[in-house]
């Protein structure tokens, strides 16, 4: 018997022509270009136009090869949709001219001499090697058996850093520098030094190019290399991609993510929903402005752009139709990409309404949070915006997004360079910030002292003020609020002790960082030392400024070693990872007797309570060093010393598990300005250690 | 330069000559000798490159179609892939299910 033949679909079939292509009537989901049997689905919104014409060319070709308008049969609702056959979906580009008025005050924006690029683009051309157009994409990548890797969310070390820059200086050694190949290439790297989760900043499709300004030296215009200008919400960065000129690069992006997972490394995504590259009513027109600029925006009621992102324009996120359209693209990317969280810029503005009041149960937020394709991504928000919203521990979070620690970061600075009246709110800040956090454990508060925004390590320990010259703004652009100090002599200088005294602080960082509950997050290349120079904004140069110095891992190889082994310790210390706050006890120059004074610059924690984890932490920004009294460690244990930020490397740190145990158990030194670490280990463990000593 | 592909089947090996260039219009044609191969049971699949001036994203999507089609201790071996087409499978990572090389014997 052989089965029944399947019945042949009619709506395989074109019904009509038109710019002598057979089309029928398309569907209206998903939108975008979706490749369907024998032809391409095109379906695109607007709720104000009033028709809507396809575009297609030839690839790379500056022509239309064809002008397709919608016939209002092809219109359901506000949605254009049109399948169009005979197509070769990878040798085309496309795009839409959208009719509508023209009357700003209105909010409408409409302009048919525009061919404007589609929201969903699934891919988008390469700007720097033609006109930016859409493209279709094919989504069957071969995944094997890889899924999102699922990690507790607070055993991640997140790990920041920028696709393209990573690798993209020649020292990197790579054999395409700047790509999603070449940080492949990278992969062993990262496991060596121990973090589980990378952070890309932006890789959706942007312009690097749109940067008015030029350096004011050299005359070069100044790039956006950073790429918070999203213009293709759903198209991987194509100049990112070595392959993206055969229009490769979600392939290339997806190879990333599937080696990233098989070496246990997290990927999470910097998303930008809050603004677009289009600007005010000056800026370019691409996609949104053109096809429906009065639901994509914020509008005030006489049509001008409200800005609250600080770029010109904000997106009009708690718009139905633009949540769906961020739920889409968060979807995709955590479907179609295995993408594994997002942090989210200046994520405030997403709890705003249409007219920029602050919501109190924002609908963007509460969706997200209970989404069902989203459920295991990890949800970060950058809790401020540039209007001055600032929500770092009140941000809406329906205990599933977590935040950006903005008073971690800031606390921490202040302790480090020696400021009085901090210690109270280190040790806050050091069990996970309870007081903002307590009802969401450590992973709601994602701890850092650096990030891309603002000075590096080095920089934070080499200058008092910032240098942000070659950005062309007479150095008025980047915070001014650093908490830094150059440790004596303003930017690079050979004096040893100097040196030695930088090496020291950004060491301190790093431990108190990596000993701290919550999230800890570090900025790729801190851990050798990188510089830019003093500058706190170099969102607009792409060069050896901003570019990770791969030979720097062998100049300060003890920087790193002494950062490897502090990771590798966190992550052989649960207390370090998780809560609760209670079982962390406060010491000081006497054991069990914290000070807590305005003039006190000493904090020392015992993290855990029992002999099977237990570690005793002291940080000192005073310049004199001080005998400290030790609690007793847990019965059956003593204490052994894993680091010592003012010991010469590499006794700064060992390795986990091999720690010396400490002559004196009744007492420890910690040197001026230096961190000391301890670990209760039982006796045994400690006979075994003196045997081999 | 017109798509050609022809396949023989012989010893376990199905070896596929390819010429002209690979996109998303030929890559049916090759699918279809894939699916052939496969029901053949064969346990190496051959594709001889050398003639093949051109390979699109939907070409080298054919071959992760073969190593899903084919059983999964099947090899695939690559002969004569020029080199900016081979770079591209590299760089997508497509090199980790397929062997690539210079010639048949090497």
């Amino acid at each position: 018997m052989t089965a029944p033949q399947a019945i042949e679909r009619i709506d395989a079939y074109p019904t009509r022509r038109i710019a002598g292509f057979p089309v029928r009537a398309g569907r209206p989901l998903p939108f975008g270009a979706t490749p369907v049997p024998g032809g391409v689905n095109f379906s695109v919104y607007s709720n104000n136009a009033t028709g809507m014409t396809l575009v297609l060319y030839r690839a790379g070709e500056p022509e239309p090869m064809a002008e397709l308008p919608f016939p209002d049969a092809f219109v359901i609702g506000g949605v254009y949709a049109m399948t169009v056959y005979d197509l070769d979906a990878e040798g085309i580009e496309y795009g839409y001219r959208a009719q509508g008025p023209f009357d700003p005050e209105r909010g409408h924006r409409f302009d048919p001499t525009v061919v404007v690029a589609d929201p969903y683009a699934r891919l988008m051309s390469d700007a720097r090697t033609g006109p930016r157009r859409s493209r279709v994409a094919l989504d069957d990548f071969d995944w094997e058996d890889d899924r999102p890797l699922r990690l507790p969310h607070e055993d991640l070390v997140i790990y920041e850093l920028h696709a393209r820059g990573f690798t993209r200086d020649p020292s990197s050694g790579v054999a395409a520098p700047g790509t999603y190949a070449g940080l492949v290439e990278k992969i062993p790297y990262l496991r060596e030094l121990g973090v589980n989760c990378v952070e890309l900043l932006p890789v959706f499709e942007f312009d690097e190019n749109d940067n008015p300004r030029s350096h004011p030296v050299t005359g070069e215009p100044l790039a956006n290399y950073w790429g918070y200008n999203t213009v293709g919400y759903f198209a991987p960065k194509a100049s990112y991609a070595s392959t993206g000129r055969y229009g490769m690069q979600a392939d290339e992006f997806k190879n990333l993510v599937k080696q990233l997972h098989r070496a246990g490394i997290e990927v999470i995504l910097d998303v930008v929903f809050n603004h677009t590259a289009e600007g005010n009513e000056y800026g370019p027109t691409i996609s949104f402005k053109g096809l429906d600029n009065a639901t994509y925006y914020m509008l005030t009621p006489d049509g001008h752009y409200y800005n609250f992102s600080g770029t010109g324009n904000t997106l009009n996120c708690n718009n139905p139709v633009v949540r769906g359209f961020v739920l889409d693209c968060l979807r995709y990317w955590a479907s179609e990409f295995h993408i594994d969280g997002f942090r989210f810029d200046l994520a405030a503005i997403l709890g705003r309404g249409p007219d920029g009041a602050l919501l109190a149960n924002p609908p963007l937020l509460e969706t997200l949070a209970y989404d069902p394709v989203l459920r295991d991504c990890k949800l970060i928000a950058e809790a401020w915006d540039a209007a001055g919203l600032y929500q770092v521990g009140s941000f809406p979070n329906y205990c599933r997004w977590s935040e950006w620690n903005g008073r971690y970061r800031d606390t921490v600075r202040r302790f480090v360079k020696g400021d009085t009246g901090v210690t109270g709110d280190l040790a806050t800040r050091m069990v996970g910030s309870p007081d903002m956090y307590a009802q969401r454990g450590t992973s709601a508060t994602v701890n850092f002292v650096l990030c891309h925004d603002g000075f590096t390590l080095n920089d934070l320990v080499s200058y008092n003020g910032k240098h942000n010259e070659v950005n062309g703004e007479d150095n008025r652009d980047g915070d001014n609020n650093n908490q830094s100090w150059n440790c004596g002599v303003e930017g690079p200088t050979d004096d040893p002790e100097v040196l030695a005294l930088r090496a020291r602080q950004m060491r301190n960082v790093f431990m108190i960082l990596l000993a701290s509950q919550g999230v800890p997050m570090i900025l790729a290349g801190d851990e050798v030392g990188r510089t830019q120079q003093g500058n706190n904004n170099a969102y607009c140069h792409d060069g050896p400024l901003t570019w990770f110095d791969w030979r720097l891992v062998e100049r300060n190889a003890d920087l790193l070693r002494f950062v490897r082994r502090a990771i590798a310790f966190r992550q052989a210390h649960p207390v370090l990872r998780r809560g609760p706050a209670s079982e962390v006890s406060w010491h000081g120059v006497r054991a069990w007797t914290a000070d807590w004074s305005e003039h006190c610059r000493l904090i020392a924690g015992m993290f855990g309570t029992g002999a099977d984890d237990c570690v005793y932490v002291a940080a000192n920004s005073h310049w004199e060093g001080h005998l400290l009294e030790l609690p007793e460690p847990p019965q059956g244990t003593a204490w052994h010393l894993f680091a010592d930020t003012a010991a010469p490397p590499p006794f700064d740190a060992r390795e986990p598990g091999e720690e010396p145990v400490l002559p004196d158990q009744s007492h420890v030194e910690v040197g001026p300005r230096a961190v000391v670490v301890l670990v209760a280990h039982s006796q045994a463990e400690q006979r075994d250690n003196g045997k081999e000593e | 330069m017109a798509f050609k592909a022809k396949m023989q089947i012989e010893d376990g090996t199905a070896t596929i000559r390819l010429e002209g260039e690979l996109d998303g219009r030929s890559a049916p044609e090759l699918n279809d000798l894939v699916v052939k191969a496969a029901e053949q049971h064969v346990d190496r699949l051959v594709l001889l490159l050398e003639e093949l001036t051109y390979m699109s994203s939907a070409g080298i999507r054919c071959l992760v179609f073969a190593h899903q089609k084919m059983p999964e201790d099947a090899e695939i071996i690559l002969v004569g892939t020029r080199p900016d087409v081979a770079e591209t499978i590299r760089l997508t990572g497509f090199d980790r299910s397929i062997v690539m090389r210079e010639t048949l014997e090497a």
